[in-house]
């Protein structure tokens, strides 16, 4: 018999263990919500099933009676919006001074140290002001977001960009490149892949951001729904809503991570 | 005039000395192979031709002038790895010297002279032997192919001078054989200056116009760092006594072991 760590499921198994933990977990939910029920028939923390689907129902299927609104596809538009609008520009900012810092001395040397300095200024206490400054419209959320993330995706691809080889950096200049090429040829193609990759990382934080701006200050958006509702202790609303939420974040990320695939076969098959 | 000319030429870090008097000239179509034990300066010697350090006394001088303080188009280099660009395939990498060279803000070209380059650059691949792997990415290939990449990237610039760092330590011994014709053919058909580091010192004797060894005629076992490498014989490649050869490699053998019992 083999060692314990030798051992490998099949591919079968494989599927299978991973599945089992979340059988196990409905099973469990199962259980105890009806266990719950048993015991108090307007019991609202557990829901059984057939609530959930009334609410999705409900939420996604019929128009609203005070707006006449799919709720559920008209929070599911706010948020995305603004986490697109916030991930975007931050995307684009990190990437204009993640290279330049990355390759640049002189521009590494003046605003490094801004970035390191911004990038541990807690993001939420900063919600206030938002607030104040850009009133509790859209910006100020989008702003959240921004502010959020974006030092670290600076800060991640200066890294990066430090870490091309210099051999790279020497072979464009023998071949007769200026800094914007070496830029615009070198840095730049070799840094998207990396990016994507930051993006990735920083979208669980970008999401919790999000929320919480709207739990805060909004008219729709899922956070805003999950916050309102909780008033009336909905937990058959609010379980689908972070279902919801989590299968679209899965699907951004792996949206993502097909596309870096495709697009930069050389950088993934390198072992990345 | 020489093309390359050194004048008592130190290099230094800090207190340690890595390269002590130089004094050379090379002339425009020689092939300088250099040996000598690992450590003792053979890549800090290239990376000042390079431009990438500078010396901390004496001169190295191009054309009479000194030489450029950062790498340009005079001086094409093939590392022992990771010469060519990995986001590129194999005819991107060879055509990128003339895309440059074409289009100063973008770095891209269309049309015709993007028709014109690719076809240069299916030439050079040829001849390298790659024809058949234009458009795989340098992961897709061997270490050998990786290193002809190299050189075609390297000479359709059409360097002065042509830097070599032991560009073909990793590869096996039949492909090694093949690569040697390749780059003589070359250098004939190019006119270059060539300068070649390798650790194995038959390569050195068997290919280029020139030997130089670079070895520490004064050694401090102690302190290997106190004193820095020479070029310590510069042979005319092909007449040279039959002994060379052993003293070279028994005076190599003694600076490595030193070098390598205190680091
Ligand atoms: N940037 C540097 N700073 C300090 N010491 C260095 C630096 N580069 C090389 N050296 C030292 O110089 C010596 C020669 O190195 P190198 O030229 O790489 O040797 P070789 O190529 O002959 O094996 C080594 O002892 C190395 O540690
Ligand atoms: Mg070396």
């Amino acid at each position: 018999m083999k060692k314990l760590i030798n051992r490998q499921p099949g591919r079968v198994g494989q599927w299978a263990l991973g599945l089992l933990p979340f059988v196990l977990l409905i099973i469990a939910y199962l259980i105890a919500s009806d266990a719950r029920l048993a015991a108090n028939a307007n019991d609202k923390l557990l829901p059984a099933l057939n609530s959930f689907a009334d609410a999705i129902q409900r939420m996604a299927f019929e128009p609203s009676k005070r707006s006449g609104d799919y709720l559920l596809w008209v929070d599911t538009l706010a948020s995305l919006q603004r986490l697109a609008m916030g991930v975007g520009i931050s995307a684009l900012m990190a990437l204009a001074v993640g290279i330049a810092n990355g390759t640049i001395p002189y521009i590494r040397a003046t605003l490094s140290p801004l970035v390191t300095g911004l990038s541990l200024v807690p993001p939420m206490a900063m919600l206030p002001v938002l607030f104040i400054i850009f009133g509790l419209g859209e910006l100020a959320k989008v702003m959240l977001i921004i502010i959020g993330i974006t030092p670290f995706l600076i800060r991640d691809l200066q890294q990066r960009a430090l870490e091309i080889p210099r051999e790279q950096i020497i072979k464009m200049q023998t071949l007769g490149a200026n800094s914007w090429q070496i830029i615009t040829r070198l840095v730049w193609p070799q840094l998207m892949p990396r990016l994507i990759g930051a993006v990735r990382l920083s979208l669980g934080p970008a999401w919790l951001f999000l929320i919480a701006a709207e739990a805060i200050a909004a008219t729709e958006g899922l956070g805003y729904r999950i916050f309102l509702v909780r008033r009336y202790l909905a937990m058959d609303v609010i379980l689908p809503y972070v279902v919801w939420i989590t299968l679209l974040a899965f699907a951004i990320d792996f949206m993502l991570s097909r596309y870096s695939r495709w697009r930069y076969p050389w950088f993934h098959q390198q072992g990345h | 005039m020489a093309i390359i000319e050194m004048k008592n030429l130190w290099k230094e870090y800090g207190d340690q000395v890595v390269l002590e008097r130089l004094n050379a000239r090379v002339e425009e179509g020689e092939f300088v192979t250099v040996v000598g034990a690992s450590g003792c300066g053979k890549t800090t010697f290239l990376k000042l031709l390079l431009g990438t350090e500078q010396p901390s006394r004496g001169e190295m001088l191009l054309d009479g002038a000194p030489l450029p303080a950062e790498p340009d188009e005079s001086r094409g280099i093939v590392f022992q790895r990771y010469s060519v660009l990995s986001h590129l395939t194999a005819l991107q990498n060879v055509m990128l010297g003339g895309e440059l060279q074409n289009s100063r803000w973008l770095g891209h070209c269309v049309g015709k002279t993007r028709k014109a380059l690719q076809k240069e650059a299916r030439a050079m691949l040829d001849s390298v032997g790659l024809g058949q792997a234009m458009d795989k990415y340098p992961h897709e290939l061997s270490g050998g192919m990786q290193q002809r990449l190299a050189l075609a990237q390297a000479l359709i610039k059409k360097p002065r001078i042509l830097l070599l760092d032991e560009p073909f330590g990793a590869l096996d011994p039949g492909i090694r054989a093949d690569m040697h014709q390749l780059v003589l053919s070359l250098w004939k058909s190019q006119k270059l200056t060539v300068f070649m580091i390798t650790h194995d010192i038959n390569e050195g004797f068997y290919l280029g116009t020139r030997l130089w060894v670079f070895d520490k005629p004064r050694l401090d076992p102690q302190a290997p760092g106190a004193y820095g490498a020479r070029i310590t014989y510069d042979l005319p490649v092909g007449n040279c006594e039959k002994n060379t050869l052993t003293r070279i490699n028994r005076s190599v053998g003694n600076t490595s072991r030193a070098i390598n019992d205190t680091l």
